[in-house]
């Protein structure tokens, strides 16, 4: 047994098997280049900061989906390093000297990452951090070496490592983390929000993990004391299983507070609900204060998988979260998959778009046998009437009167297998694609609420790939086009007497928030730890101050001129609060 | 072609780092003019993250803003104002 302190990063106890991330230190070779090929070298160079950008675009997507557009921000700072024109341009000279880009870009870097890490300040420390990631990367790219692949992780695990970037930290698979163990670091290194966020137990700056831990130890880690024992005794195990179990009680009294009603102050009530994906993230509901789940995505349980998981499966998962957000309900939304994730290849054909393809509903409707098995068991699971269905990718009322009669038959079959549940559940229809929001007067009228997914509606609606780094700029949520479409949807909505919500990132970013809740927004919901911020927000507003910017910024002509009068509109609402909640 | 100078105390909780000094560079890009950070006589280019960073300029360092170009005095009175907010 070894004990081993560190800097708390990450409150909380985790037991598991150490798993180490190796640090890869590349060869970085030095080259006298001809003239001939200073200009090859030079576009070698921004080929790699291409693709690079391409990878952190890519990544911030990833991570926005799992933890918010804020944390996505993260990497604000790193694509500014990849278009800084000091290091380019230093780089490009060192180039001209006729030194391969290698060598040049590594030494850039370096020189910066050494006048941050000789500033005395743990900030900017971290930050230096950042750059070596970016540093890092853009090596990878020169020298074509990929990141090591960390998918084939099967057990629970502490994750060991001599640093880990955000960027790294966000393709772990989390469902398997348990821990997080570093050598470096501070309590505001990304690791450490990171896994604060994830409500993961997590060590930093312990200096010689990666020394005394090899990989296989069984680990304990106590995140409020910056403690990790490597290959505790029993009778440290039973110790620690114990205060495992009283910090969990406690953690509860604590989350009371946080039980904010989410209710304007001249007394409009909304719901702010939370988007969840994996069951390990339902405690995140309680400690965020979320009333419910606005999205719950189900594609996990089909996915990765060698077969198809059985009704029971599915049963049993749904009835876990509809249990677990009582009082509050679960808007469970169908299968959002491609074909290609079910079936051998010959009856797939490799699709050019997938986002225009053979997915979501389009997939259930063709294939009623595997749609049924899971409306069978959200129908099962629905009980305790708190369970809603959201269909989504519904472009026109045909395929929602389809998808609503399969439900029937689901329905049918299970009366007359004597098998009870919600005879009246709320069928809804996800919002995502602009004909389904332009004829929102015709689906309102054979559903029962809407829910606005806006990550979708703005690719859609804007013609824009996101992951496309030459057209990623045209990603706007701020357009007047799309924000005239969400008002058009929760104007319609409300005239046929139906409630509407919104489940994308937008959601949770209070400028917007703001916005909806003038639009008449009624349900907001976001990923977990957005939830306090829009509560908040919501607190502090007026519906009525709310509602008299609408008109205005719907009148504005461009993203940039909508985005400045949303932040002077909500700087004037909230006043001394403003900085705070804009914060996050 | 327009010639500002003006001398602003960074009011940011965490001075010019990170975050703050992501959202200072953006700003600075939007204008068409230089700009030109100087602190205790080093002067860097304002519109490079890198730069910017290697200042380490912490909440309360008096910090000179010079910028040239068309749009200077716009861009001066935003920068200005983000330095001078609490906010980033």
């Amino acid at each position: 047994m070894v004990r081993l302190k560190g800097i708390a990063a990450s409150v909380g106890i985790a037991f598991g098997k150490a798993y180490c991330l190796d640090r890869d230190e590349f060869f970085i070779p030095k080259r006298k280049i001809s003239y001939e090929e200073i200009s090859r070298e030079i576009y070698r160079l921004e080929e790699a900061l291409i693709a690079t950008r391409k990878e952190i675009v890519n990544l911030q997507q990833k991570i926005s989906g799992e933890l918010g557009f804020s944390e996505a921000k993260i990497f604000e700072a790193h694509l500014l390093v990849l278009e800084d024109r000091v290091l380019i341009e230093d780089v490009i000279q060192q180039i001209k000297k006729r030194v391969n880009v290698e060598y040049a870009f590594s030494q850039s870097i370096k020189k910066y990452i050494d006048t941050l890490v000789n500033i005395d300040d743990e900030y900017l420390k971290e930050r230096a951090a950042d750059i070596r990631d970016i540093g890092k990367r853009v090596l990878r790219k020169l020298l074509k070496k990929e990141l090591p692949q960390i998918y084939d992780i099967k057990e629970k695990v502490v994750v060991v490592a001599h640093d880990l970037s955000p960027a790294e930290t966000a393709v772990l698979p989390k469902d398997k983390i348990v821990g997080f163990i570093t050598d470096i670091g501070g309590s505001t290194s990304h690791t450490a929000i990171l896994a604060r966020n994830l409500s993961i137990p997590a060590i930093v700056g312990v200096e010689v993990a990666t020394q005394y831990i090899k990989g296989g130890e069984s680990i304990i880690l106590d995140g409020a004391e910056g403690i990790v024992i490597v290959n505790p005794t029993e009778r440290t195990i039973k110790a620690y299983q114990k205060k495992f179990t009283q910090i969990r009680r406690a953690t509860k009294i604590i989350a009371a507070p946080r039980k904010l009603k989410s209710q304007t102050l001249d007394g409009r009530k909304l719901i702010v609900s939370a988007n969840i994906e994996l069951p390990e993230e339902l405690p995140l509901l309680e400690n965020f204060g979320a009333e419910g789940v606005g999205l719950y995505r189900t594609e996990y349980i089909f996915l990765g998988k060698s077969q198809l998981p059985s009704e029971e499966d599915q049963f049993k998962a749904y009835t876990n979260v509809a249990r677990k957000v009582k009082p509050h309900s679960v808007i469970i939304r169908t299968m959002d998959i491609g074909g290609d994730k079910f079936l051998s290849r010959p009856e797939v054909p490799q699709e050019f778009a997938p986002f225009l393809g053979w997915r979501a509903i389009r997939f259930c409707l063709a294939r009623p046998d595997i749609f049924k098995v899971q409306l069978r068991a959200i129908l099962r699971a629905s009980v305790d009437k708190n369970i809603k269905i959201m269909f989504p990718m519904i472009s026109g009322v045909d395929e929602l009167r389809r998808a609503k009669m399969v439900l029937e038959e689901c329905k049918k079959e299970l009366k007359k297998e004597g098998k009870s549940f919600d005879e009246n559940i709320s069928v809804g229809v996800m919002i995502e694609v602009p004909s389904a929001a332009l004829t929102a007067d015709i689906l309102a009228k054979e559903c029962d609420f809407f829910s606005i997914g806006t990550n979708d509606l703005i690719q859609y609606s804007l013609a824009v790939d996101r992951a496309n780094e030459k057209v990623a700029y045209l990603y706007e949520p701020a357009h007047p086009g799309v924000l005239r479409l969400i008002r058009d949807v929760i104007y319609v909505a409300h005239s046929n007497g139906i409630w509407v919500g919104m489940c994308g990132e937008m959601a949770g970013e209070a400028l917007f928030a703001f916005l909806l809740v003038g639009m008449g927004l009624d349900e907001f919901s976001m990923p977990p730890p957005r939830v306090p911020i829009v509560k908040r927000l919501i607190n502090k507003i007026k519906f009525s101050e709310a509602r008299k910017i609408v008109d205005p910024v719907l009148n504005l002509s461009t993203p940039k001129e909508v985005v400045r009068y949303l932040n002077n509109a909500l700087k004037e609402a909230l006043k001394d609060d403003f900085y705070s909640i804009m914060r996050g | 072609m327009e010639r500002l100078e003006q001398e602003v105390v960074v009011n940011n909780i965490h001075g010019l780092h990170a975050r703050p000094a992501a959202i200072f560079v953006q700003i600075a890009n939007k204008f068409d003019s230089a700009v030109k950070i100087e602190r205790d006589g080093e002067v860097v280019d304002g519109k490079s993250i890198i730069a910017v960073l290697s200042l380490g300029i912490a909440k309360g360092t008096k910090i000179r803003l010079i910028l040239e170009g068309n749009d200077a005095k716009e861009a001066a009175s935003e920068l200005r104002k983000f330095l001078e907010g609490e906010g980033g």
